[in-house]
């Protein structure tokens, strides 16, 4: 073969590099449309929930967040008691999952023998993997009984008396209600808390750590002297996202949380959330003033988890590098 | 002096412990719930599960085929719906993410909508969609869970492509490549693997989604391949059924959400062996 | 010391002028000029960091796909500025081919790694490929290695087969200039010697720029040297001059290894 027989070379290669530039505009605008997609349902929602939930605002303005109302036959709603329900279910959720996810990246990080990590990572991995009505029903049929049975009695014997605080253990025990739906979602949270503890905590340099085992200081005091305050950021990320998740979720809490939308003081005392009231009511409401509000409630929990999940990402990613999860 | 570093020994052990003791949690709330699954579920498996359709109220016997195939077809479309949009937006991230604020700002907003509630989701498709076209769907279950879908496969196909070596992606340019031929032809294929892991993962992640079905998909108690109405699907049964008075209904429950569980969790482990195998090579 | 005169090169297909290089504010180039010279073996020696490979990179603008990296000046290549945004960078980077410090095969066969870049820009049948394939895998040595194995994927190769295989890869596109960023760094002395004398062989048909931070291997296969330091070209000449009688003291310094 000759070295150099350009064989009408030039013009083929004009028309190739026109048709490469063509071809790489398309590129960049279509996978940036498709990139779009993800930016256009998020505003999607915003708007088109604002649309269906106007009706409600506008018969009730802006005390629909803070009226503790909701009846079907008078046609009156307001949204405190599903907004408070679902605070106080994810607080303390968080409550009880920040602890123990701390504790789990720790022993997945510091303590646990290096053959063991995998394993035992994959475990809390799948843990956040089992789908959420799995949470529900193992909740409901099995996790609830015991909880009557087992805990609300001697809880209720222990702190039942105690003052300001005896009056969220009062009322009769029946399994289901604002504390068993808190201890599911706590175990649903668990996993996400606890891997991005476990990422951040991966990201102190190795020095650091060396040089405070160096001074004599035990692994405890490493944790609590190095790791955290170095990674202080990222571990409040970790705990928003597992508020932001605890917030929105559904079918776990519908299953437990005992669907009475008003709000008791007990924590023993059935209740209700944004997630599990949309769940239960949507299906049935009537239109007009009913689903208007059932869309309101779907507005509110949405920006309210927006917001949160949004600081999430920014401490997250801040913590991280800009590469975030 | 002694008594310090003894009081340092003792906080340091006791530290410990805890977090050993919060690893058990964990573990015993994941082996506790698989093992009710298992007993219960399997209790209740049969061959009529995917032979039968789901009974009416009071009858009794009856299956699951008619949700198994509506959650079959729901997940397959919006598979179908997802995983080009996924990866197609992937990929934008990764080539031009560097050098775009439009590209970062979708990134975050990407990754907010992966833990965003996912019944709001399905708030938004029925507005969108069932309210507009008059009726609960499949597609409208299919398009509600796609939404769920396509962030997961977004960032797991990025993050995947900000794997491929520079040199490889240099290499391919240094031939005289237009980016188009380099994103698809050589980084994305080289990450080939990697993407479809995202995929089994995003549908892994949508398979026990009830909420978003609830206000979109519905159900269906009679078996229909007809994604223009109302579909028959595991979870809005499980929903209905674990709920309902009747032990028939529950049992068919629990084995429904065996099903569901399985799929998950082998899809999950699945792909953690696979690249567990890739690692060591 | 004796100062040497800057070697005259007459047939030249680069020209660089005046050229300087941005890694945002860093200055990555101080006003590098020098000549490549057709059909010769021009290497760019230094210790890491003085450069080479920016400037190797500039010869075929790889540098353009990161944001805040720039080049200010000129690279004549036919008269024509490279550096010029009317310069169509997949045209410029098909004619000046690329090796990189470690081999980076295509994911995907034997045949098609060779094949990709020359459908890029031409078009032909079936058997015309076919003798492009074997023609470039004869340049570069490897045809006897891999004709049984055409389809089998790139990444099968052993790490001196893979290098190989990147350069028939370069070759296969028929350009005019290949450039050669550390090829044989990564690579063990028995691959090393093969690609040096298949580098020795390419010359007679392509002008080769390679970087190295092995000085025996400049010594041993190039016609011309540059020695840089801290972004800037202390001295160029031919290779003899510039190893038996270096006309600059940093130079010396480098070549008999007082620093670097």
């Amino acid at each position: 073969m000759s070295e150099r027989d350009a064989s009408g070379g030039i013009d083929l290669h004009i028309q190739q590099v026109r048709r490469f530039r063509l071809q790489d505009v398309l590129f960049h605008y279509s996978t940036q449309l498709f990139a779009f997609v993800v930016l256009a349902a998020l505003l999607g929602i915003l708007v088109s929930l604002t649309i269906e939930a106007w009706p409600s605002f506008q018969a009730f303005g802006l005390s629909f967040l803070w009226t503790n109302v909701w009846s079907v036959p008078d046609d009156q709603y307001g949204a405190l008691a599903a907004i408070y329900g679902t605070v106080v279910t994810s607080v303390i959720a968080l409550v009880l999952a920040v602890p123990i996810s701390f504790g789990i990246a720790l022993f997945l990080t510091e303590t646990c023998p290096v053959w063991l990590r995998r394993p035992l990572g994959t475990a809390i991995e799948l843990l956040a993997g089992v789908p959420s009505i799995v949470y529900g029903i193992w909740g409901l049929f099995i996790f609830a009984p015991l909880f009557a049975e087992h805990i609300q009695p001697p809880l209720q014997a222990a702190l039942g008396d105690v003052p300001v605080i005896g009056g969220w253990f009062a009322g009769p025990p029946i399994g289901v209600g604002i504390l068993t739906a808190s201890i599911v979602l706590a175990l649903m949270v668990i996993p996400f808390i606890a891997s991005v503890m476990r990422d951040v905590f991966e990201t102190v340099p190795d020095v650091l750590k060396e040089s405070a085992y160096g001074m004599g200081c035990t692994t405890w005091e490493v944790v609590r002297n190095i790791v955290l305050p170095y990674t202080r950021v990222g571990v409040i990320g970790g705990i928003m996202l597992g508020l932001g998740r605890a917030l929105g979720e559904t079918m776990a809490v519908t299953f437990v949380i005992g669907n009475a939308n008003r709000i008791v003081g007990s924590l023993f005392a059935p209740g209700t959330s944004i997630a599990s009231t949309l769940a239960n009511e949507f299906g049935e409401a009537d239109p007009g003033l009913h689903i208007a509000s059932l869309f309101a409630l779907g507005l509110i929990l949405f920006v309210i988890s927006f917001v949160v999940l949004a600081i999430s990402r920014w401490l997250i990613s801040r913590s991280m590098g800009s590469e975030g999860l | 002096m002694l008594s310090l570093y003894t009081r340092r020994l003792w906080i340091n052990r006791i530290g410990i412990t805890l977090s050993m003791l919060a690893m058990s949690v964990g573990l015993v709330a994941l082996l506790w719930i698989l093992w009710t699954l298992f007993s219960k579920g399997f209790a209740a498996l049969s061959w009529d599960l995917f032979t039968q359709d789901t009974p009416a109220p009071g009858t009794e016997g009856g299956g699951l085929r008619n949700a198994i195939v509506g959650s079959g077809l729901i997940l397959l479309f919006s598979m179908l719906i997802a995983t080009p949009v996924g990866i197609l937006a992937g990929i934008y991230l990764a080539e031009y993410g560097r050098i775009s604020k439009f590209a970062s700002f979708t990134r975050f907003m990407t990754d907010i909508m992966l833990s965003a509630p996912s019944i709001v989701i399905g708030l938004f498709v029925y507005a969108l969609f069932v309210a507009t076209t008059g009726g609960f769907s499949g597609w409208a279950g299919s398009l509600a869970l796609a939404l769920i879908a396509i962030p997961v496969v977004v960032r797991t196909t990025e993050n995947m492509l900000k794997l491929v070596p520079t040199s490889l992606r240099e290499a391919a340019f240094a031939v005289g490549a237009p980016r188009w031929q380099v994103s698809l032809k050589i980084t994305l294929r080289a990450v080939k693997s990697g993407v479809v892991t995202g995929v089994l993962l995003a549908m892994a992640r949508i398979t026990g989604e009830t909420a978003p079905l609830l206000f979109t998909a519905l159900n269906n108690q009679f078996f229909s391949t007809n994604m223009s109405e109302p579909m028959g699907n595991l979870p809005v049964v499980i929903y209905q059924f674990a709920l309902s008075p009747y032990d028939n209904w529950v049992n068919l429950a629990w084995a429904g959400a065996l099903l569901i569980a399985l799929l998950v969790l082998t899809v999950n482990i699945g792909v953690r062996v696979a690249f567990r195998n890739k690692d060591k090579r | 010391m004796p100062d040497q005169k800057p070697p005259v090169i007459e047939n030249a297909v680069l020209q660089v002028r005046d050229l300087d290089f941005f890694y945002g504010d860093f200055r990555g180039l101080k006003n590098v000029s020098l000549d490549v010279a057709h059909k010769k073996v021009t290497a760019f020696i230094g210790p890491s960091g003085c450069g080479k490979s920016t400037l190797l990179r500039t010869f075929n603008r790889m540098y353009d796909l990161y944001p805040g990296q720039r080049a200010e000046g000129q690279i004549l290549f036919h008269g024509k500025n490279l550096l010029d945004k009317s310069q169509d960078v997949n045209l410029v980077r098909a004619k000046i081919g690329m090796v990189f410090q470690k081999p980076t095969p295509f994911p995907m066969t034997i045949y098609e790694n060779i094949a990709f870049g020359v459908r890029l820009y031409e078009r032909m049948s079936k058997s015309e490929m076919d003798d492009r394939v074997e023609w470039a895998l004869n340049k570069a040595a490897l045809w006897g290695e891999v004709k049984d194995k055409l389809n089998q994927s790139g990444l099968s190769l052993s790490g001196g087969q893979q290098q190989r295989l990147c350069i028939a890869r370069a070759v296969a596109v028929r350009p005019e200039i290949v450039l050669l960023d550390e090829p044989t760094s990564a690579l063990d002395p028995i691959s090393t010697a093969k690609i040096e004398e298949l580098i020795n062989e390419l010359k007679s048909d392509y002008t080769i720029a390679i970087v190295t931070h092995n000085m025996q291997q400049a010594a041993r296969i190039s016609d011309y040297t540059a020695f840089m330091y801290l972004g800037e070209l202390v001295e160029f000449n031919e290779t003899g001059t510039i190893f038996m009688r270096p006309g600059k003291k940093q130079t010396e310094d480098y070549i008999t290894g007082r620093f670097g």
